[in-house]
């Protein structure tokens, strides 16, 4: 009497299987995998992601030295959190007061402006706020009448991004009171991202708060037909700044890198990048370079608006959170 | 939206036809990934189901219900609990596992588990009991006529594992609360499609779609072609 274990040929094969599954998988992800160890996890926000700036950065630098940059590319919120749970040894955002606590909080050092740009208030064609070329306070107030009167509709990012802390502070500074705007309804949270929030935008025909990289290439794609109706102006400008984590908070921080990558930041290089992103395509530069304007006089209203905006006790970084990157303010 | 299907079809077929290497690069990660999860969770879920499955103790009805309510976790809940485990400050930040392929295969292979678990302990149950009754009789051990059963039983198995790694290379909450979407390091097919979409990149993202699908249909003719030889 004989019995079977099991069928003779289910052995074998689930054998073959499990052994080309095993070796060819580790493979792959061995012969993918980066040489070295030196890496840099950058903690980023989606709007500045999302143009492509930083891919083009990354391969300028990483072509430069032997550091591997991590983009790790999240909402603001979630990216400064990373840095806080020492899941990021620096972040790349542009959310002013947020960085304040990051920095007062003892997370974060060597804060550097880096680039910046304005956000914008798009609306459908036919801009029924009647808000076109008005100043963004009195846009804002033209936007929450006709909201009230059922003739508009504002959509907020809704998802505490920098875009969304941009809006919340508008709105704030404007007199309006968020907790009851938010009631109303005309005033519509998406809780996403810029893409899918001017998406919703469209599709209702609405208004809303966005930044000119996002904006642009879903204009240009033919995927939103809004137009911009705010487009600069003090209240509407958009900075971005790189911080580095605290390696006395966080001591696993890679510091010494990151700094590294600030400096390349801040370098006519790294600026020259942000300065020609997307003109090919766009035929309009997303960013400015911001190291420059401020540290000449070539564009004194900019730079008062940027620091008005960006600077805490008169200085992009104070010198209390300098420790490690004096260099970097000559 | 026929037009931007459409779009993204023949994006798709341009890709594969020009070997676009980021594409190949992220399909084999996807692949790689996917596959060594499945075969993680398959190491110790098959065990872990033929005990459910064939094992008479109390309380195997509470763990066989445990099993299915798992098999609805959503994929972000569970990326966000591994994330706050892996991640620097967490009990197992020491492993330095976070934003590594190694994290993503660890975290799918959870994510599958309730699947081959439960898969496998239904299958083993429906066999018939006479086969093991019959292993007893002629004399074999416990374990040994559990294992006949197993061997009785190798479709449903099959299935049980070309399901999980369907799940596996489609899901993208664990890759990304795991991987961080890091491009030529942790960057898949699904975490690709959810950032080109972000981005406005639509063909682009069809295209993507249309690859992870032709993948998970060759993998799942495969399989079935796999087991009729068995």
């Amino acid at each position: 009497m004989v019995i079977r274990l099991m069928r003779n040929r289910a052995i074998p094969i689930a054998i073959a299987l499990i052994v080309i599954i095993a070796t060819g998988g580790v493979y792959t992800l061995q012969s993918q995998a980066r040489a070295g160890d030196r890496s840099l996890v950058v903690s980023t926000t989606t709007s500045l992601y999302d143009t492509g700036v930083l891919d083009v950065i990354e391969d300028e630098f990483e072509a430069e030295t032997p550091i591997d940059l991590y983009f790790i590319s999240v909402g603001t919120g979630l990216a400064i959190s990373h840095a806080q749970r020492g899941d990021a040894d620096m972040i790349l955002v542009h959310a002013p007061s947020k960085e304040q606590t990051f920095l007062e909080e003892g997370y974060g050092v060597c804060r550097k402006i880096i680039a910046y740009n304005f956000f914008s208030i798009v609306g459908p064609a036919d801009d029924a706020a009647g808000i076109a070329e008005m100043e963004p306070m009195a846009a804002l107030d033209a936007l929450v009448e006709k909201g009230r009167a059922g003739e508009i509709i504002w959509v907020s990012r809704g998802d505490d991004s920098g875009t969304h802390s941009k809006e919340k502070e508008l709105w704030t500074d404007a007199g309006y009171d968020l907790a009851t705007l938010r009631d109303e309804d005309w005033y519509r949270e998406a809780g996403t991202g810029m893409g899918k929030t001017l998406q919703i935008a469209e599709e209702f025909e609405a208004y809303t708060l966005t930044d000119m990289g996002t904006y642009l290439k879903y204009f240009k794609d033919g995927l939103v037909s809004l137009e911009v109706r705010v487009g600069a102006g003090k209240e509407l400008i958009n900075v971005y700044s790189a911080i580095a984590v605290n390696s006395n908070t966080n001591p696993d921080a890679n510091f010494e890198d990151a700094l590294t990558f600030i400096e390349f930041l801040v370098s006519e290089e790294g600026q020259g990048t942000f300065e020609s992103y997307g003109v090919d395509d766009y035929g309009t530069a997303l960013f400015n370079p911001a190291v420059s304007l401020l540290r000449d006089a070539s564009d004194p209203t900019t730079a008062g608006w940027i620091e008005d905006t960006a600077f805490f006790d008169g200085s992009e970084c104070p010198s209390g959170y300098r420790t490690g990157g004096e260099s970097l303010y000559g | 939206m026929v037009h931007e299907i459409l779009e993204g079809l023949i994006e798709a077929l341009r890709l594969i036809a020009v070997g676009d290497p980021e594409l190949i690069e992220i399909t084999l990660r996807s692949l790689a990934i996917s596959g060594l999860a499945t075969l993680l969770a398959c190491a110790w879920s098959i065990p872990l189901g033929s005990l459910i499955g064939l094992g008479r103790f109390r309380g195997r009805r509470l763990v066989k219900g445990f099993f299915n309510v798992l098999l609805g976790l959503p994929t972000v809940a569970l990326g966000l609990v591994l994330y706050l485990v892996f991640s620097r400050s967490g009990p197992l930040g020491f492993l330095r596992l976070l934003y590594s392929p190694a994290a993503i295969i660890l975290g799918q292979a959870l994510l599958i588990t309730p699947i081959i678990v439960s898969l496998v302990a239904s299958t083993l149950e429906s066999i018939d009991p006479d086969v093991r009754n019959l292993a007893l009789t002629l004399g074999a051990s416990e374990s040994r006529a559990r294992l006949t059963v197993l061997g009785e039983s190798v479709e449903g198995i099959t299935l049980a594992v070309t399901a999980s790694f369907n799940r596996a290379i489609a899901e993208l909450g664990v890759a990304l609360m795991m991987g961080g979407n890091i491009r030529g390091v942790t960057r898949l097919l699904t975490t690709t499609i959810a950032l080109e979409t972000g981005r406005g990149e639509i063909a682009l993202s069809i295209a993507l779609a249309f690859v992870l699908l032709l993948i998970i249909a060759a993998v799942n003719a495969m399989m079935g072609f796999v087991r009729r030889r068995i």
